[in-house]
């Protein structure tokens, strides 16, 4: 102990602990909410068309989640930071072509040197906007928003009108997705395991945590000597990253790819992250809270399909989870706020 | 509170634990600190006080690493410290608690003490459960129980300031300086402080505690530094020192001459206020402004007096009382009635609430007054101009173009050009808060004729001002705020520097009724 403090009669007794098992049960409740949202629609849908459940089903909304899920991932390091990242889509997209186009110029590359390619696009498109934003210091969502659309230009300058085809591609690459455990495949699990690695991470190292200081509140990250430009930079470098790889398992999971590959997917990605409680300014949520509210959205985007419904209400319901979630992430901090004040009060009394 | 009986206080040998030699900051031309001394010795409580601006913020902010001096040194230990950031500060073991903490709201109490510093296990791992432990060890000792785990959102502000002092004593402060903690804290909160200063000095902290309460400087400290006009005024053991000596010490220099000759009393009644209060800001105001006197409001920064002119004025909403104007009643939480009824306000903070800086003067200028220089609604620039330029004439304004944007003003012309805008509307009550602040000595004595002339012509005029000088010689009444309570009201001839402090620091409460 080397605290300047002479004990007094200190017997450290244990705190009491309900304020904080209001706030466990408060947080866990958020992503089982997601998860009995998730059943209801699952349970709706199978009950109307029961081809909903069947295996082919089930592994495509897993081959359709394990990518939103990589980009939610890479993205929720970034919003934990009171950030964005608008070019994940773009990235992916880049990324998609340039490596599956690897197959047909080098014969015989390896699979595994395609996924380093890969992760090589998204690490430097990732350096790019972190440098601008920790270096520069030029808000994310202008920087973002900008190599959304220059990533993009990059690709569609590089492709022309042309494209990469399934035929091009090797066997072995193609089944990266499709091979399965019944009807879970393996890359699913391959992601989930990675997904409870971020986790662990945000939870357990000090850089991680610091990300969720930096987007409580800034300002005193900063006072409290917090290298907040560091670490606003590697958020953009692994968001970068993941967005890289993810581009490859894209390309295994379509085949086809073009430059419209992941156009208009950076909406979707900050729709699952918000879904899935991460707070839009920061400071609070989980990347498996993240992951699961890409799990809804691909669920919910497929029941829509096999239920044969407009894809125009697909957009919309995505749409007005994201209000449901942001409105109820309001009100939950709204009465937890009071609650926990109320608590303090009684305490001090 | 029985503060000195059986303490390790300074007796003469032992040395100084922090020294700060002849400190002089400037910000632009304002000197805030002038050759500022301060000695504080391990195991005491040293009380910094002064009047609004004599420099003890500006001294906190320099220990705090936040401000670097001018010229002077630091000493700790009789080494000589620099301090460039706030880090250098807290590596060098001094913690700065201020009024009110900025923690992060989404981490846990043990977090927030402990970000960036957890206690690790194998692979540079947190160790969660040692640093809920070290946290428990951390607050037993002061007597707080808080549960480590709980997140800091919703922690009242003596809880914060909690969380600031066990983090202060986990990064082995030797000196905490607290900077006025007490400001936001209810009687039993501040017992509770009191209770945690005693543990921290009696452990061999050394705690600078800042505050306008005499009452707590005399209960809780052993020695007292007085502060005045950037200067160090006194330096002395509490014991043996009466309030009126500190009061005086406060205020010490010599009384300003009044200016303008003695108002008549007794035009019309123009502003009464009945029992004003809203909860948790100011109690039971009650106070009248004939037409033609000047009637200043008195008091520390925080006392209310600013929160009391925005409601009668109509921005702030109150929870009771009423305000009257020329007998008629005043509808609350609009301003739009306040200036239909003829009340006009020139705001604190001119840049914020006062003035739109990027329109030009002469838009400004006109801005309260758009139906005089319209015609179906739309603004005509001509008009506008000559609205403008006459306006300007009579308060001697200095601007290059009336086309220019009014960011391009000095600070007086800026605030001269707020008064403009409202004395363009010819109002029967004008309430002026702060209304020379920041602005230089020259334009200050001519905003003070012009107020003086206001009131001559006839308008009702109540003035909120920190500057004791200033009151004593603009006000014709002087109402002092304690608080959020009226604690006097002082005539003329009663007022002076002495008696204002006396009241707004708690020594005395005279209300002439």
């Amino acid at each position: 102990m080397t605290s300047p403090l002479a004990w007094a009669d200190g017997q450290p007794g244990t705190a009491p602990s309900g304020s904080r098992r209001l706030v466990d049960l408060i947080f866990r409740a958020r992503e089982l909410g997601i998860i009995g949202v998730l059943a209801v629609f699952v349970a709706v849908a199978a009950s109307v068309q029961p081809r909903f459940v069947d295996s082919q089903n089930i592994k495509f909304v897993f081959s359709n989640t394990v990518i939103f899920a990589l980009l939610a991932l890479g993205e929720t390091l970034v919003v934990l930071a009171r950030n964005y990242d608008l070019s994940v889509g773009s990235v992916l997209g880049l990324s998609a072509y340039l490596s599956a186009h690897l197959f047909s110029q080098v014969h015989g590359i390896p699979i595994a040197a395609v996924f380093l390619v890969g992760l090589a696009i998204g690490l430097g498109c990732g350096t790019v906007n972190g440098l601008i934003v920790a270096v520069a210091r030029v808000p994310s969502l202008v920087v973002t928003l900008a190599t959304l659309y220059i990533f993009r230009a990059l690709d569609v300058l590089i492709i022309g009108g042309g494209m990469v085809v399934a035929a091009s591609l090797p066997g072995g690459f193609l089944a990266i997705p499709t091979s399965s455990a019944g009807a879970v495949p393996y890359l699913a699990m391959v992601v989930a395991g990675v997904v409870a690695l971020g986790a662990y991470y945000l939870r357990s190292f000090r850089s991680g945590r610091e990300l969720y200081a930096i987007g409580s509140n800034p300002e005193a990250a900063r006072l409290a000597g917090i290298p907040t430009g560091k670490r606003v930079f590697t958020a953009f470098v692994a968001s970068g990253a993941i967005a890289g790889l993810a581009g490859v398992l894209w390309a295994a999971v379509y085949g086809t790819i073009d430059s419209t590959a992941g156009y208009g997917y950076e909406l979707t990605v900050v729709a699952a992250v918000v879904v899935g409680g991460v707070n839009i300014f920061g400071g609070s949520g989980t990347v498996i809270g993240a992951a699961l509210g890409a799990l809804l959205l691909a669920t919910i985007n497929q029941a829509l399909y096999v239920l044969g419904i407009s894809s125009f209400w697909d957009k919309a319901i995505d749409g007005l989870l994201i209000v449901v979630a942001i409105s109820l992430d309001h009100w939950i901090t709204v009465r937890l706020t009071a609650a926990l004040r109320k608590r303090s009060l009684q305490h001090a009394t | 509170m029985p503060a000195d009986q059986g303490t390790p206080t300074h007796d003469g040998t032992s040395a100084p634990l922090l020294v700060v030699e002849h400190v002089t900051k400037s910000f632009g031309a304002v000197k805030a600190l002038e050759d500022a001394s301060l000695e504080i010795y391990p195991g005491e409580v040293h009380a910094l006080v002064g009047e609004n601006g004599a420099g003890k913020s500006t001294l906190v902010k320099i220990l705090a690493g936040v401000h670097p001096p001018d010229r002077g040194v630091l000493r700790l230990d009789g080494q000589e410290l620099a301090l460039p950031s706030p880090l250098a500060a807290q590596d060098a073991g001094i913690a700065v608690i201020y009024q009110e903490p900025t923690l992060f709201p989404d981490l846990s109490v043990a977090e927030n003490i402990f970000i960036g510093r957890q206690p690790l296990r194998r692979g540079r791992r947190i160790d969660t459960r040692a640093m809920h432990r070290r946290v428990v060890e951390l607050l037993a000792p002061l007597g707080v129980d808080l549960d480590p785990q709980r997140i800091a959102r919703g922690l009242s502000i003596a809880d914060q300031q909690v969380v600031e002092i066990a983090k202060a004593l986990s990064l082995d402060a030797r000196v905490i300086v607290m900077d006025e903690p007490t400001a936001a804290l209810s009687a039993y909160e501040v017992q509770r402080l009191f209770g945690v200063i005693e543990s921290l000095r009696s452990s061999g902290v050394a705690v600078l505690f800042i505050s306008h309460r005499l009452e707590e400087v005399f209960a809780t400290c052993q020695r007292v530094t007085v502060m005045r006009d950037g200067r160090r005024v006194l330096s002395r053991p509490v014991a043996g020192l009466s309030a009126d000596e500190l009061v005086r010490a406060m205020v010490g220099r010599e009384v300003v001459e009044r200016g303008a000759a003695d108002q008549a009393q007794g035009g019309r009644l123009v502003l009464e206020v009945d029992n004003l209060t809203r909860e948790g800001v100011f109690v039971g105001v009650s106070f009248r402004v004939r037409s033609g006197e000047i009637v200043a409001l008195a008091g520390l920064v925080g006392a209310g007096r600013s929160e009391v002119a925005r409601a009668v004025f109509g921005v702030d909403r109150y929870d009771a009382g009423r305000v009257l104007v020329e007998g008629r009643p005043l509808k609350k939480a609009s301003p739009a009635a306040a200036m239909a009824a003829g009340i006009g306000f020139v705001p604190e903070d001119r840049r914020l609430q006062g003035l739109v800086m990027e329109l030009s003067i002469a838009s400004n200028i006109a801005l309260s007054s758009l139906g005089q220089v319209a015609r179906f609604g739309v603004v005509r620039r001509g008009a506008e101009q000559r609205f403008a330029s006459d306006w300007a004439t009579r308060l001697r304004l200095r601007y290059g173009r009336f086309s220019d944007p009014v960011s391009t003003l000095s600070g007086g012309n800026q605030q001269k050009t707020v008064l403009a805008k409202w004395l363009s509307r010819h109002p029967r009550l004008l309430i002026v808060d702060e209304p020379t602040r920041g602005i230089d000595v020259g334009t200050k004595s001519e905003v003070h004729r012009l107020l003086v002339e206001l009131a001559r012509s006839g308008v009702a005029v109540l003035m909120i001002s920190s500057e004791l000088p200033e009151v004593l010689q603009v006000a014709d009444r002087v109402l002092v705020m304690r608080e959020g309570r009226l604690v006097a009201e002082l005539g003329r001839h009663e007022a002076s520097e002495e008696a204002i402090m006396a009241a707004a620091t708690g020594q005395v409460e005279v209300l002439a009724r």
